[in-house]
């Protein structure tokens, strides 16, 4: 594993990326990728046991999908800053003929994604049945998924979630970006959920909580808490609180960046917060 | 005329079987013989057919419940390690209502899912228009890559089923739920996308799929007692559609009938028109349902109330040579 220096300063720069990226095309979802980006750059750079070189299949290694596909942004810049294509591709994102589509797919052959995201509610079926071809395969690594907490009012999660207890599939980390916001406003003024750990528990899921969701150290404690408990007849979920927007003051604790780019003056500011450190694409 | 009769190729109905056997049949052999072939159901296993499967290979089978979305996701996840997966249920819970799943998970990313799909139309009878479904067949196969297969018979559904396990690629595959005729041979081999020309004919061309399939031979003889010459071609790939077997036929006939248990919106019909109306403007009829619902009732007394029958191509069969 990478040094948390490192790692530290990989957090910075991929806040850099998404504001850049999203800022050059004046779209795109800045605020729920800032508020994963912690959680990526841990994901990929220690978390996982990944391959360098990226086959579909997935096989002998960890692998890892977004079921809330709007966050492109930091899943781009994290799968780039991990090697799987050069930095340099990120300037193309969401223009004409780009690799790098507003939503993650498979179809312009990007390597690191291994299903389309974007239409919410699908990805934890897709990444149960890709863990139960890894129980078929006898590999015993595991699967990895995000998902906003919003996105859990689409109901086939709730399908996947049931499926997946009863099952018995334990070789899924499914983790949920619980910062309380979406489009229309707060979580619990648009369609309140209750308690996420009662739910999921009342489903039959082994839960882990990690309270601080962007302090780095604080995450990759938790999912090493979260890989301990795989393997253990029962799925896994993890309650990622995070801050939306973290990283840009003006972007932080609010929807209103959920889908919105900065503008010109905006983006220095907060650049300006972010200092370059592994330098910019 | 009359010696037309004794020249046309006629077809024997070896005995009525469901095309879901067919289906269950195949799956059966694909169990044996290919190893990355997994199944799913969601709560249908008797009624596709898929209790052989499940009691062979009770590791590569998944009961998902009634929770259809969370099939097809599993299903594209599943291709992610190698495997074939083949789902199972009802034509409009394989379709319609899980058709935000289709597009993204697995056509748009290019899985290699096989959805098949029975029940599919009027016949499945009595439990009524809630699940007859007569889009499914436009909705497949406007999804880019979707290829999209109605077998005529349990012989033929057998050889779709374990033929698309050789297609990489998302495909749906439609049959039914009553008893029908058994025509097609046992050993036949299925070709994705090739067009069977089951009789030769010289006033018009009956192209049909599904179920419609026997009625169009059927027709093919009333039509020949009557001194009309039918040539029926059995389509049971409607995409990617057979275009030069159509061609083919409609310039020695110059008249076409397509027919099939679907709307003729979005359905056969319609793609039969494409080409005609890019290659050769012919005049054409539509066997199909007409912008209509179904209802309950045995599946004889639908396919006649609402025009799927052997009559209703002969009637139509008989316009459509007028107008040339």
């Amino acid at each position: 594993m990478s040094n948390t220096k490192q790692l530290e300063d990989l957090v910075i720069q991929v806040r850099r990326d998404i504001l850049r990226m999203v800022h050059k095309v004046n779209s795109g979802h800045p605020g729920g990728s800032l508020g994963c980006t912690e959680f990526f750059v841990a994901l990929y750079n220690g978390i996982m046991d990944r391959k360098e070189t990226f086959e579909m299949d997935g096989i002998g290694e960890d692998i890892f999908f977004l079921s809330n596909g709007h966050i492109s942004p930091v899943f781009y810049s994290v799968l780039a800053r991990a090697g799987y294509f050069s930095v340099e591709e990120l300037s193309t994102f969401r223009l004409i003929d780009s690799r790098l589509q507003g939503h993650p797919t498979t179809h312009e052959g990007l390597p690191g994604i291994r299903v389309a995201s974007g239409s919410l509610g699908q990805g934890m079926s897709v990444a149960l049945g890709a863990a139960q071809a890894k129980k078929l395969n006898k590999d015993t690594h595991l699967v990895y998924s995000l998902h906003g907490d919003g996105e859990l009012q689409e109901g086939q999660n709730w399908e996947a979630i049931m499926y997946a207890a009863a099952n018995n599939v334990d070789n899924i980390i499914s983790t949920i970006d619980v910062n309380g916001q979406q489009i229309d406003g707060p979580t619990d003024v648009v369609l309140p959920m209750g308690s996420l750990k009662a739910k999921f528990e009342a489903f039959g899921w082994t839960v882990v909580e990690i309270t601080q969701g962007n302090n780095l150290e604080e995450v990759i404690k938790g999912m090493a808490v979260a890989k301990s408990k795989t393997g253990k007849g029962k799925p896994v979920c993890v309650l990622l609180k995070t801050i939306m927007g973290n990283g840009v003051d003006f972007m932080m604790h609010t929807h209103a960046w959920h889908g919105k780019a900065p503008n010109d003056e905006q983006l220095e500011v907060g650049l300006a917060q972010n200092a370059e450190t592994l330098g910019d694409y | 005329m009359e010696g037309i009769g004794r020249l046309m190729k006629t077809y024997t109905n070896t005995g009525n079987k469901d095309t879901r056997s067919g289906f269950g049949a195949g799956l059966t052999e694909l169990g044996k013989t290919n190893e990355n072939v997994v199944a799913l159901c969601a709560d249908l296993i008797g009624s596709l057919k898929m209790d052989d499967f499940k009691k062979n290979h009770p590791e590569r089978f998944f009961q998902v419940g009634i929770a259809e979305a969370n099939m097809i996701g599993m299903a594209a996840g599943l291709t992610i390690g190698g495997k074939i997966p083949f789902t199972g249920t009802f034509a409009n819970f394989s379709t319609g209502r899980v058709y935000d799943q289709i597009r993204q998970s697995v056509a748009y990313s290019d899985k290699n899912v096989k959805i098949c799909a029975s029940h599919a139309g009027l016949t499945l009878g009595e439990d009524g228009a809630t699940h007859q479904i007569l889009e499914d067949i436009g909705l497949m196969k406007m999804l880019p890559g979707m290829t999209v297969i109605n077998t005529c018979d349990y012989n033929q559904t057998k050889a779709a089923t374990i033929a698309i396990a050789d297609h990489h690629g998302p495909v749906y595959l439609r049959f039914g739920r009553p008893s029908v005729p058994n025509f097609t041979p046992e050993d036949q081999t299925f070709e994705i996308g090739k067009a069977l020309h089951l009789t030769e004919g010289s006033d018009v061309t009956i192209v049909a799929t599904g179920h419609l399939v026997w009625e169009a031979l059927e027709a093919a003889k009333a039509l020949n007692d009557q001194g009309i010459s039918a040539e029926v071609i059995d389509i049971h790939t409607i995409k990617p559609l057979d275009e030069q077997a159509i061609l083919t036929s409609i310039k020695k006939t110059g008249c076409i009938v397509t027919a099939e248990e679907h709307n003729y919106l979005g359905g056969l019909g319609e793609s039969v028109a494409r080409v005609l109306a890019q290659h050769q403007p012919t005049p054409q009829e539509f066997v199909a349902t007409q912008d209509t619902f179904g209802e309950s009732g045995t599946p004889a007394q639908l396919m006649n109330k609402y025009g799927l029958n052997s009559e209703a191509i002969v009637k139509a069969a008989k316009k459509v040579v007028t107008r040339k």
